[in-house]
């Protein structure tokens, strides 16, 4: 008897164990982060990385101004989300509600596809096609531009975007549409008055996610935005983003430095946004789900 | 066999026993070390020579705590370094093994053939912007540079930009290959290489003849190695102290006719024959 309930409190506990591991790994990189970023506040002082320019390499005065790469970031996240949501919600749409059935099964593996394709054969792709293609038709002299890098990050919202936007579409209940079609609506009139509005908030968290994923991507983005510490709104101008300067610069810069506790910054910023970000959405889901 | 060094505090510590042979440091003369290691691995069987990158400083670094054996540099150690290695009681003995040239390269579309460092320096600081400022065509100028934490990015800096910053419209690439790819495809860009790869990049990217006040020469085996090219560096393996046994067999090796061959072969310039 002692033995069964010692049996199950320990199958518990190691259940207890896994469930909260995630939550403690997370805490302990925000410590870890904070505990590396944090001298940089005393020297050389927190106003240095609200400065305009990037330059932590110099003969003459190192400055860890992260606002280009921040702007840079939020450029390309906000480019790429434009272009992945009309294309990802409409294709949701069409999938959950339109498409036969035989359609559903040739579209599905395909999306499943492209989520899986990893970031550098993307990158790649983006740096031998389309950044010659971006280039040639905005007639520019070189096609590493924020634009292509938004390009290649909405490819890579899309498949997240469709997924979740699906499920929240097709979660609506079937009453609402059979009500629609009763009062003699037509079927897009349904889609459009109905379906849609009633599943907006999944739209919106499945949009949220998609932003997470654009905003922590690097690899792809490295290869094709140019990799300028620019400050601009202008879609055809290089830019660095955060996540590019980590992975660029992390590699050889001596412990402890002003540099590596400013990169550390980058870091810790870009996780506050992607955190918030994906409490946002969270949230989002869950009054969705209650509906 | 396992000798427990005292006093050393890193996880990692230098290699006691005389059959490994560590050697750390510069990602430019990786591939050059793997080299060496290889032919005098195929030399000596038992014995085994490893060879990790991380960059110049990395290099020094660990030369310093004494947890390699050798370290590989593609600049030269600062004072600030040798001022800490003399509070560990180190004493850095330096070798040059191999030269490097950094070549210039632009499409083969411009019509520009050759510059002076000033020129290219202004380039690179942001001061020309247009290549009509060179006498070539009304072009804007796509400057690519290598990332900050490339050795190479270092030198140009010190010895082209005169030690000025670059400017932020510089795109920063993340490897020397795709420098190569970028000025293939955009006609009015320029970068710069180490000059094994833009030989190795043959036709498809034009080398430009650099002017240091004494008229302009073509970066090439023979203009590096006489010093008449002027953007090109030394490479250097470091040891603490006079290198003896099995450190002392593989500068030797590296600087014997065999070693030299290797270094040509890699891409970089012979210091002996």
């Amino acid at each position: 008897m002692a033995s069964t309930r010692f049996k199950e409190n320990a199958v518990k506990y190691v259940l207890l164990g896994t469930a909260t591991a995630s939550i403690l790994i997370v805490i302990l990189i925000f410590l870890f982060l904070g505990k590396e970023a944090f001298p940089f506040l005393f020297d050389p002082g927190f106003s240095e990385l609200l400065g305009s320019r990037w330059t932590p390499v110099s003969f003459v005065k190192e400055t860890f101004g992260i606002y280009p790469l921040v702007t840079g970031s939020f450029l390309i996240t906000l480019l790429a989300t434009a272009l992945s949501v009309p294309i990802g919600v409409c294709g949701a749409i069409y999938i959950s509600e339109i498409a036969r059935n035989t359609e559903k099964e040739f579209f599905k593996p395909f999306i499943e596809l492209l989520a899986g394709i990893p970031s550098v054969v993307i990158g790649f792709f983006g740096l031998v096609v389309l950044a010659p293609i971006v280039k040639s038709v905005f007639n520019l002299s070189s096609g590493l531009t924020a634009l292509t890098g938004a390009l290649l990050l909405a490819l890579m919202a899309i498949p997240t975007i469709i997924t979740i936007s699906e499920d929240a579409i097709r979660s609506v209940p079937r009453s609402y549409k059979d009500a629609s079609l009763a009062l003699g609506a037509s079927k897009m009139q349904t889609i459009w008055k109905v379906t849609v509005p009633a599943s907006f908030s999944g739209i919106i968290a499945a949009v949220m996610l998609g932003m997470g994923r654009v905003i922590g991507e690097t690899m792809a983005v490295m290869m094709v935005t140019g990799n300028a510490p620019l400050i601009s709104a202008n879609p055809l101008e290089s830019v660095r983003t955060m996540t590019a300067t980590i992975a660029a610069e992390m590699g050889e810069v001596p412990f402890g430095s002003d540099h590596y506790r400013a990169l550390f910054w980058v870091g810790l910023v870009l996780l506050i946004l992607t955190f918030t970000l994906n409490m946002i959405s969270m949230k989002v889901l869950k009054k969705y789900r209650m509906q | 066999m396992a000798v427990i060094s005292l006093g050393c505090s890193g996880s990692e510590k230098k290699s006691e026993t005389q059959n490994q042979l560590l050697i750390k440091g510069s990602d430019t003369m990786v591939h050059l070390g793997s080299s060496w290691a290889e032919a005098f691995m195929n030399m000596h069987k038992d014995i085994e020579v490893s060879i990790t990158g991380g960059g110049s400083g990395t290099g020094i670094a660990a030369l310093l705590n004494g947890t390699t054996d050798i370290c590989m540099a593609s600049r030269e150690i600062k004072d600030k370094e040798m001022k800490m290695a003399a509070e560990k009681n180190i004493s850095p003995r330096e070798f040059v093994v191999a030269r490097d040239g950094i070549a210039v390269v632009v499409n083969p579309a411009n019509p520009l053939n050759e510059a002076t460092v000033e020129q290219i320096g202004k380039i690179y600081t942001g001061q020309y912007t247009n290549w009509n400022q060179l006498g070539g065509p009304d072009q804007d100028i796509i400057i690519l540079s290598r990332e900050s934490s490339s050795g190479t990015y270092v030198f140009f800096q010190e010895h082209v930009l005169g030690k000025k910053d670059y400017t932020p419209n510089a795109r920063l690439m993340p490897a020397t290959a795709s420098i190569i790819q970028t000025v293939k495809a955009d006609k009015w860009a320029i970068g710069y290489v180490g000059l094994g790869y833009a030989l190795e990049a043959g036709e498809e990217v034009k080398i430009l003849a650099v002017d240091d006040g004494s008229g302009p020469v073509l970066p090439n085996m023979e203009t590096v190695k006489s010093g008449a090219y002027s953007i090109s560096r030394p490479l250097y393996l470091y040891t603490n102290g006079n290198p003896a046994g099995l450190a002392k067999e593989f500068i030797d090796f590296c600087m014997d006719p065999q070693g030299q061959q290797i270094v040509e072969r890699t891409g970089y310039i012979k210091v002996t024959e």
